[in-house]
């Protein structure tokens, strides 16, 4: 390892545009002409829209045009899809309502968008907006996902009757019942998984601009996934077709599962251009972003696991209710699903599985990945019910779950699922040593000598991730194949360019890309970049989340780099009269081993594009495309212990200490790794401590800003614990797993664990806010 | 925002003749108005901007008695050192208002005017037994604070001043809604010359109160034990997403005992 090399601390090129203020953000764009789009939005969960009246709104000074569902539709912009097919139990497909990016006769959850106004100013819009008249039919509203699928609940879409999307299932379900039927224990739960609302610090945009001279769209948008979002864009809504359409995702702050989805506003955007002949500029404001952006989690689930006489499982039965809200986001359908029940096994070797899923319509927001997507909800559950078990057993958490391990690889569970590589005890063991496991007993007393409970819980956490096998994904119903692309450029001077679909936005990409490129030529990391987030430029990606940048992205760049060293070693050796195999690569030179004899990176690359002497028949220039499409999932792993005190008297819940100790695979930049950790543990502090959606009866959010949703800050969280042991990923060429989503899977059962060994109860709700302690606490009592 | 008018008043007499245009709001530091115009919950058609008059700023502390101008910023309660010897459970309480730039900006006219359930002075206030002086009169801090976002204010009436006598002993803890950090309780007890005097924000159905219970628990004893068993009614408490009126009347004892403990530290 350089000091610029795989492995390295290195610090990150990009942060210095953004904490200097010089990052380029989808608002920092502007387009000659530039115009101000503002949405009317449903005040109402769920409404027949009775009539639209836009003439006053449309003498508004400034107005340029006021643009309803009606005219969209009237163009042929299509209805929003759910690109991931799933098929109930029954053999039938999945029941997707219509969603047209703008309502034009029924209106389905608070924030659901009517009608566009575009105008000279943002006041201006928002001015003429507030002066369309629209009258509303009012009509009763379903939040909560249990009650939609009673009798009687509202009808919410006339193609999904009860309000059920789909009735799905996994696994044996005679096998497990039978292992149920013959335990020696079982531990029944009921789980619920708060819904989350992402909040990535920049909110949502988008610049439309239709260029009428070229018959060519440009689409400035906060996107995880610019390709994707062409290609949906222009095979399913109908916006332009690809050739005529370029999507540019520029630096994006922040995504956390939210920025996949092809939302309403982008189409919007770009038809609204076309429609009013100036390009059409959009940003949500906060209360926009808590209103519409794609909601995270929001599961109820029962629970049975079943337990021989020696403690070791034998089954597993789950049964789900997934609120999907108002309508199918892009990729809801697999989250519930594939990302969810396909983990239901855990770190443990557990024989029989069954899980049984339904999908809901209510009157929310739509409901999608968020950061860990369906892992969080499956690890949740599972290590919820394995400390319950223990407390119910009389045995050790720690032994318990150490018992259960699955120890040989590759493994095959009975839920898809065939893991690789892990060690689940060396994460186990070093979690319980950084913790000081066994001197809680003494932390304990010290504690209540203070009149504080003190409590300890652990979660033993898998995921999957490097999102995936197209093939694979392609025969469970994704609509897309999830491959990555990469094409390396070396310039005639030798500086180099690695164009990636990966696309970053937070992650540290323009930095860990470099070092691999480092790793391999010597080239200084400044002299690499990194392009990404621009569909003219990349041919095509399929975009970052599920972690699979690192492993699936960055292995396309080493197929791509590995095209590139055999030619540079080609021309080196053709320039040095030696043969090509006693090429190496060190210190920025091309050597021939064992000698003195060597010619410099920037000397074989001009002489690449001098071409005055390259090898016979060689064509000129040096540079190399590749697609790679991962072979298996990656399986990220890990144990996070973490220990809390609370105050009886307020109910407040202090975090003491948390560690986390993972199994990533191979490491590129351990500072980023643990950055990433610490991101996704405070997300998932604050799902278990403090973040709770909240709306009420009628269907309004009552948790639509920051004076009533709380997200975690730095004074509600401890010094983080971080370390991993890595198994090398067998299934990629870098032995990468991933690590962006950990955190935030991990972390919640921990915290609850160790809030209900506090009060010594079973069970209490996420978010456990001071309010929701001190009721369970005052409970005990009586 | 919708579009307004703004006037910078040059004296408080000049403001009071301001406010007569249109649908007119005084402006002071602007921590509870600028963002309800920017959300456009509030749209004035004027905004008279208080924060330029000199005869508003400062604080004087005079023997026992103590006088803060209506324009002075939380940072200035905060870091006056006469006050801080004078009455230091006050300077301390505005040394946890909001975050150092509501602090810099908010003055302590401008949160009593607005009233705010959860706002910390209006329980300093009542609880110190202050006088607000406006520019028509002079009003007691317990005729003052009159309902959630209401007082004793008349139209075209202004704040120019706080006033009152340092107690002996003095403190205020509150317990901060986990998202907005504003007070669900907040408890400021002073022991002054006239008694114990307990006054609670963030917690009562009509804004801040004060509590018989606890005042009449500590009379004779003012030691955070005589709040052993003390029980506060939970009836005339406030119920949201946040706090059930039960978890309230359970902080309100909590927080008095807390500073009281604070107080004979």
């Amino acid at each position: 390892m350089g000091i610029e090399g795989v492995g390295a601390r290195v610090a990150r090129k990009e942060d210095k545009r953004f904490i200097t203020g010089a990052g380029r953000y989808v608002d920092d764009m502007v387009v000659p002409g530039m115009k101000h789009a503002a949405f009317v939005r449903s005040p109402h969960a769920h409404a027949q829209i009775k009539n639209i009246d836009v003439t006053k709104a449309q003498s508004m000074p400034g107005v340029i045009g006021v643009l309803t569902g009606k005219e969209l539709k009237a163009d042929g912009i299509g209805n929003l899809i759910c690109g991931w097919m799933i098929h109930s139990k029954d053999g039938s497909p999945m029941k997707m309502g219509a969603w047209s990016p703008l309502a034009f006769d029924r209106v389905r959850y608070v924030g659901d968008a009517v009608v566009v106004v575009v105008a000279e100013t943002k006041g201006q819009a928002r001015d003429a907006a507030e002066a369309v008249d629209i009258s509303y039919e009012e009509l009763k509203a379903v939040v909560d996902a249990p009650k939609a699928l009673e009798r009687s609940a509202p009808q919410i879409h006339p193609e999904a009757d009860g309000n059920l999307i789909f009735d799905w299932e996994l696994g044996d379900s005679a096998a497990t019942n039978a292992a149920i039927k013959a335990a020696a224990h079982i531990t029944r739960m009921k789980i619920v998984n708060n819904r989350l609302v992402p909040n990535a610090m920049e909110p949502r945009a988008a610049l439309g601009h239709y260029d009428k001279a070229e018959d060519h769209y440009t689409c400035w948008t906060t996107s995880q996934n610019p390709h994707l979002a062409r290609l949906v864009m222009s095979a399913f809504y109908n916006v332009a077709p690809e050739n005529k359409l370029r999507v540019i995702a520029p630096d994006v702050g922040g995504g956390f599962g939210s920025k996949i989805y092809i939302y309403p506003e982008e189409i919007i955007c770009l038809w609204a251009s076309k429609k009013t002949g100036v390009p059409v500029k959009w940003v949500a404001d906060r209360t926009e972003s808590f209103l519409t952006d794609a909601h995270g989690r929001d599961h109820v689930s029962t629970v049975e696991m079943a337990f021989d006489k020696d403690n070791r499982i034998t089954g597993l039965k789950v049964d789900t209710i997934a609120n999907l809200g108002a309508y199918m986001s892009l990729f809801s359908s697999c989250v519930p699903t594939y990302l969810y029940a396909t983990l239901l096994s855990g770190q443990y070797d557990i024989p029989a599985i069954h899980a049984n899923v339904r999908a809901v319509y209510t009157n929310t927001a739509p409901v999608d990945a968020y950061r860990g997507a369906g892992r969080p909800e499956a690890t949740y559950l599972l290590e919820r019910t394995m400390e319950t078990a223990a407390r119910e057993l009389g045995v050790s958490p720690a032994e318990l779950r150490r018992k259960n391990f699955i120890t040989s690889f590759p493994h095959q569970t009975p839920v898809i699922m065939n893991y690789d590589a892990g060690d689940y005890a060396a994460s186990l063991d070093a979690a319980m040593a950084a913790a000081d496991y066994a001197g809680f007993a003494q932390r304990k007393a010290d504690a209540a000598n203070r009149g504080k409970l003190r409590g300890i819980g652990m979660s033993c956490y898998i995921e999957a991730c490097g999102l995936a096998p197209s093939a694979a994904v392609g025969s469970l119903g994704a609509g897309v194949g999830l491959w990555e692309s990469a094409e390396v450029r070396v310039n005639a001077a030798g500086t180099i360019e690695v164009l990636t679909g990966s696309h970053s936005h937070g992650q540290g990409h323009e930095t860990t890309f470099a070092q691999l490129v480092n790793q391999r030529f010597g080239v200084p990391i400044d002299s690499v970049s990194i392009v990404h987030g621009d569909t003219d430029k990349v041919q095509m990606g399929m975009g970052t989340y599920g972690s699979r940048s690192g492993a699936v992205g960055m292995s396309a760049v080493v197929k791509a780099l590995d095209k590139v060293e055999a030619k540079a070693k080609k021309i080196a050796a053709h320039l040095l009269e030696a043969d090509e195999g006693d090429i190496v690569i060190e210190n920025g030179a091309l050597k021939v081993a064992g000698t003195d004899k060597q010619v410099p990176w920037f000397q074989m690359a001009l002489a690449a594009y001098t071409a005055h002497n390259l090898p016979g028949g060689m064509e000129p220039g040096l540079k190399e495309t590749s697609f790679y499409d991962p072979s298996n999932f990656t399986f990220p792993a890990g144990c996070y212990v973490c220990e809390v005190e609370i105050d009886p008297e307020t109910g407040v819940t202090e975090v003491v200490q948390f560690v986390a100790a993972d199994d990533f695979g191979n490491i590129i930049n351990p500072m980023i790794v643990e950055g990433q950790v610490h991101g996704g543990v405070a997300q998932g502090i604050g799902q278990a401590l403090l973040e709770g959606t909240r709306y009420d009866a009628s269907g309004q959010l009552l948790t639509a800003s920051y004076m009533d949703y709380t997200m975690p800050r730095a004074d509600d969280l401890p010094s983080f614990k971080v370390s991993t042991s890595n198994t090398p990923c067998p299934g990629n060429p870098l032995g990468i797993k991933g690590c962006g989503e950990a955190g935030a899977i991990g972390s919640p059962p921990a915290v609850i664990n160790a809030i209900t060994d506090a009060i010594g109860i079973t069970d209490i709700a996420m978010p456990a806010s001071p309010s929701t302690v001190w009721a369970a606490i005052r409970a005990t009592k009586h | 925002m919708y579009s307004f008018n703004y006037h910078r008043a040059a004296s408080v007499a000049d403001a009071a003749k301001l406010l007569e245009s249109g649908d007119a709001k005084l402006l002071s530091g602007g921590m509870t108005l600028i963002p309800a115009m920017k959300t456009r919950l509030a749209a004035p058609s004027d905004l008279v901007d208080l924060s330029h008059i000199e005869e508003l700023k400062g604080i004087e502390v005079a023997g026992s008695t103590i006088t803060i101008r209506a324009a002075t910023t939380h940072h200035d309660v905060a870091s006056d050192e006469k006050l801080k010897k004078a009455c230091p459970a006050l300077a301390h309480m505005a040394s946890r208002i909001g975050d150092p730039a509501v602090r810099y900006k908010g003055t302590i006219g401008g949160s009593i005017a607005n009233n705010d359930p959860a706002a910390d002075y209006p329980a300093a206030l009542l609880a110190l037994d202050a006088t607000i002086v406006t520019n028509k009169r002079e009003i007691a801090a317990d005729a003052f604070f009159t309902g959630l976002f209401e007082t004793a204010l008349e139209d075209g009436e202004i704040v120019t001043a706080v006033t009152f006598t340092a107690p002996a002993k003095a403190a205020y803890e509150k317990f901060r809604n986990p998202a907005s950090r504003y007070a669900i309780v907040g408890v400021f007890v002073a022991n002054g010359a006239d008694g114990v005097r307990v006054a609670v924000t963030g917690a009562g159905d009509s804004g801040v109160f004060r509590s018989k219970e606890i005042e009449a628990a500590l009379a004779t004893n003012f030691d955070a034990a005589a709040l052993n068993g003390v029980k506060v009614p939970a009836n005339d408490l406030m119920s949201d997403i946040h706090a059930s009126a039960d978890y309230r009347a359970n902080l309100i004892v909590v927080m008095a005992k807390r500073a009281v403990a604070a107080a004979n530290a």
